[in-house]
């Protein structure tokens, strides 16, 4: 997904300095407020595909920022950026409006990929899809089946959740903490590679004896399940 | 403020006041009733002796005419003490008795009657009297009543009994009141000022206990435990930072070592890249131990509570064995599941999740014979039979209700840990001997144990001969019937209930 326009209000120069030079290298437009009544008057005005909001703010703070442009009925995607990382913490920004939530420090490919699937969510249309497909690779989730090539598949639950995941952010990256969140539901830090044998198995059930790999490992990032041709 | 104002507005002087109140009240109505009362017995009286007297003189007047009741009627007036008695002719003349007179018109009205009046050589002072009318055939007309004289000392009595218990009352309660809340303000000023000791910075100062035992004394003992909790809590947290500030230096020199050496000695973009990436592994791992540090601080401070709900444990201790199931596999190990089913706790479950993720991670990477040969990687590895599987690394899931506890139990058949580092090996940043060559921060039991203080349980290291058994003891929610996706309790479950995202929630497209 390429050029978002994005809104960042952070109070930290650096930080924000910081994404704003290496979401526009990434190609996308950014504006910055340095507060939270410059930034709810920024989103106000104008159409961002996703707000990256400080939880902690000069004038007005992040939660209220939120809670404010949820009752104007500004139903733009925010993605909450804390110092506060404990589970109840992240339950209290979710609550208030928030989309996704991001504790202090994280790492740029993380953010990265969590803001571009929240503006991908905002392009997509309300109703859910029940087909996914890459390639010759097709899952139907109401079938519950998995064909490559017309050949079906056999997965097993998680598997079959974790590439529906995968697939339904086809063409975006996926981090291993998004998978961990969104297959198996726990916010903590499995702190070995679980989450990569998982995926190992699950490419070598759907790529293993095709030419055109479609599960890709993006360094240093997380996964992707990309149609290799494009 | 005076001293007195301040004694004034004192809940003690407010409340003796009140009392004061309702007892003046109370006496008040006490003396009312019985004054009634007292009237109504006296009105009684006089009503039964004039209505004898009025039969007793009718009669006379029908034997012997008017004549004679006239007779009568003189001579009974005339007698120390006596009724009033009146005889009139059917237009108000009199013919006989001891009243001098009477209001208008009271004669014209047959029946009882309350009034003043004036007796017959008596003219100077107005009496009330109580006195019956009654019509005689050829229309005369004959009063007889009794002086009220009785009934009204009676009722003077009475008032005066009452203006001086009030005006006792007052004075006492005042008095009264004002002792109670010079006594109670007393120790409450006392109380302050230890209070604002304590506030200046003295947290080992304690409210003084007068040892009357009573809701003073009470409450004094309870802030004092308060205060107590407080500074042990202060202490903890002390604690925590320093071993944190301590315990976080070291991978900090690593991280800026590198980057000196990295000034130093590299030379090609590579170089540096490779150095950078390194710190950037390093910075993680820092941030790594950082977040663990915080929440076995916030456990064991059990500031975490409110985040608790009821959930089944074994579906956890199912996922997450699932989760490590391919990773144990390719590290050559089984991974066993042998849990219950439903087994309900009220707590924390990501906190939980955590903690039996570390246990898993711990056998995982520790739990291993050495000397058996490790299975090759992969699930289609051929080569692997199962009587080899049997006796190799094993790492069992298991998870059960013993009494009044759900106990959760990570049990590998590795080299164990002796019973004598069993204590130590539980401390913040202990790692074992044999285990520092491995990564690892030494958080991963520190977390576990902490986690399961805070939901009122126990961590145990027991000896799986051969091998470590690690289990986790938690109070067992009693006899609920559970219904998925409802909250358990009132207040509780509520908490994560819409937030809890289920997977694809969090993503609602």
């Amino acid at each position: 997904m390429s050029d978002m326009r994005i809104l960042i209000i952070e109070d930290d120069r650096d930080a924000a300095a910081y994404l704003v030079k290496a979401f526009r290298e990434s190609g996308h437009t950014v504006d910055h407020a340095a507060d939270g009544l410059d930034g709810y008057a920024l989103a106000r005005e104008n159409e961002y595909d996703v707000l990256i909001v400080d939880r902690m703010l000069p004038r007005l703070d992040g939660l209220s920022l939120i809670g404010g442009l949820r009752e104007q009925k500004i139903e733009t995607p925010v993605l909450i950026l804390s110092a506060l990382g404990q589970v109840d913490d992240r339950v209290k920004g979710l609550r208030a409006g928030g989309d996704d939530y991001l504790a202090k420090p994280y790492a740029f490919s993380e953010l990265l990929a969590r803001v571009e699937v929240l503006a991908r969510r905002r392009g997509a249309s309300a109703g859910e899809t029940t087909h996914y497909r890459v390639a010759d690779l097709e899952l139907d989730r109401l079938a519950h089946k998995l064909t490559r090539s017309g050949k079906e598949i056999v997965l097993q639950p998680r598997e079959f959740r974790l590439l529906e995941y995968l697939m339904k952010h086809a063409g975006q990256v996926v981090t291993r903490t998004m998978l961990l969140e969104n297959v198996w539901d726990y916010h903590f830090d499995p702190q070995t590679n679980v989450i990569d044998v998982h995926i190992s198995r699950l490419r070598s059930k759907i790529d293993k004896g095709f030419d055109l790999p479609l599960l890709h490992t993006i360094r240093g990032a997380g996964y992707m399940v990309r149609d290799g041709a494009r | 403020m005076t001293a007195l104002g301040k004694l004034l507005r004192t809940t003690a002087f407010k409340l003796s006041l009140a009392y004061l109140l309702i007892s003046a009240i109370s006496a008040g109505a006490v003396m009312g009733w019985v004054a009634w009362n007292v009237k109504k017995l006296v009105d009684e009286q006089i009503a039964s002796t004039i209505e004898a007297e009025i039969a007793g003189l009718s009669e006379q007047y029908a034997q012997g005419g008017i004549r004679a009741l006239v007779d009568v009627v003189e001579r009974r007036a005339r007698q120390p003490g006596a009724s009033l008695y009146l005889v009139t002719t059917f237009v108000g003349e009199t013919i006989a008795g001891n009243v001098a007179s009477l209001p208008a018109g009271v004669l014209q009205r047959p029946g009882v009657v309350e009034s003043s009046y004036q007796r017959l050589g008596d003219i100077d002072s107005r009496r009330r009297a109580l006195a019956r009318i009654f019509v005689l055939p050829g229309r005369f007309r004959l009063l007889v009543g009794r002086d009220l004289e009785d009934r009204e000392t009676i009722n003077d009595v009475m008032v005066r009994a009452l203006t001086t218990s009030l005006i006792w009352l007052t004075v006492i309660g005042t008095l009264g009141g004002i002792f109670v809340a010079r006594r109670v303000l007393r120790r409450v000023d006392a109380m302050n000022a230890s209070a604002q000791q304590i506030m200046s910075g003295d947290l080992s100062g304690r409210l003084p206990i007068a040892g009357s035992n009573d809701e003073l004394d009470r409450l004094a003992q309870n802030l004092n435990s308060m205060l107590e909790r407080i500074s042990e809590l202060m202490n903890g947290l002390r604690e925590v930072s320093d071993n944190i500030a301590h315990d976080l230096k070291t991978p900090l020199t690593r991280l800026r070592n590198r980057a000196e050496e990295a000034l130093r000695i590299a030379v090609t973009p590579d170089d540096y890249r490779a150095t950078l990436e390194t710190m950037i592994d390093e910075s993680d791992n820092l941030i790594r131990i950082f977040n663990a540090l915080l929440m076995i601080a916030r456990a064991e401070a059990g500031t975490d509570r409110r985040a608790m709900r009821i959930f089944d444990v074994a579906s956890v201790a199912q996922d997450l064995s699932e989760l490590y199931e391919p990773a144990a596999e390719e590290g050559g190990m089984e991974l066993r599941v042998a849990v219950d089913q439903r087994l309900m706790v009220n707590g924390n479950r990501e906190l939980i999740g955590q903690a039996l993720a570390n246990l898993i991670d711990n056998a995982l990477k520790y739990g291993a014979q050495p000397d058996l040969p490790k299975l090759s990687g992969g699930s289609d590895a051929p080569s692997v039979n199962a009587a080899t599987i049997a006796k190799s690394n094993v790492v069992t899931v298991g998870a059960r209700r013993v009494g009044d506890r759900i106990e959760i139990e990570v049990s590998d058949s590795g080299p164990g840990i002796a019973t004598a580092d069993r204590e130590r090996v539980i401390g913040r940043f202990v790692r074992l001997e044999g285990s520092r060559s491995r990564p690892g921060s030494g958080l991963g039991l520190s977390l576990a144990s902490a986690v399961a203080q805070l939901h009122h349980g126990e961590l145990r290291l027991e000896d799986n001969s051969p091998g470590l058994r690690v289990v986790i003891a938690l109070p067992a929610v009693a006899n609920t019937t559970y219904v998925p996706g409802l909250p358990m309790e009132a207040g509780q479950g509520t908490l994560l209930q819409n937030d809890e995202s289920r997977p694809g929630n969090n993503q609602k497209s």
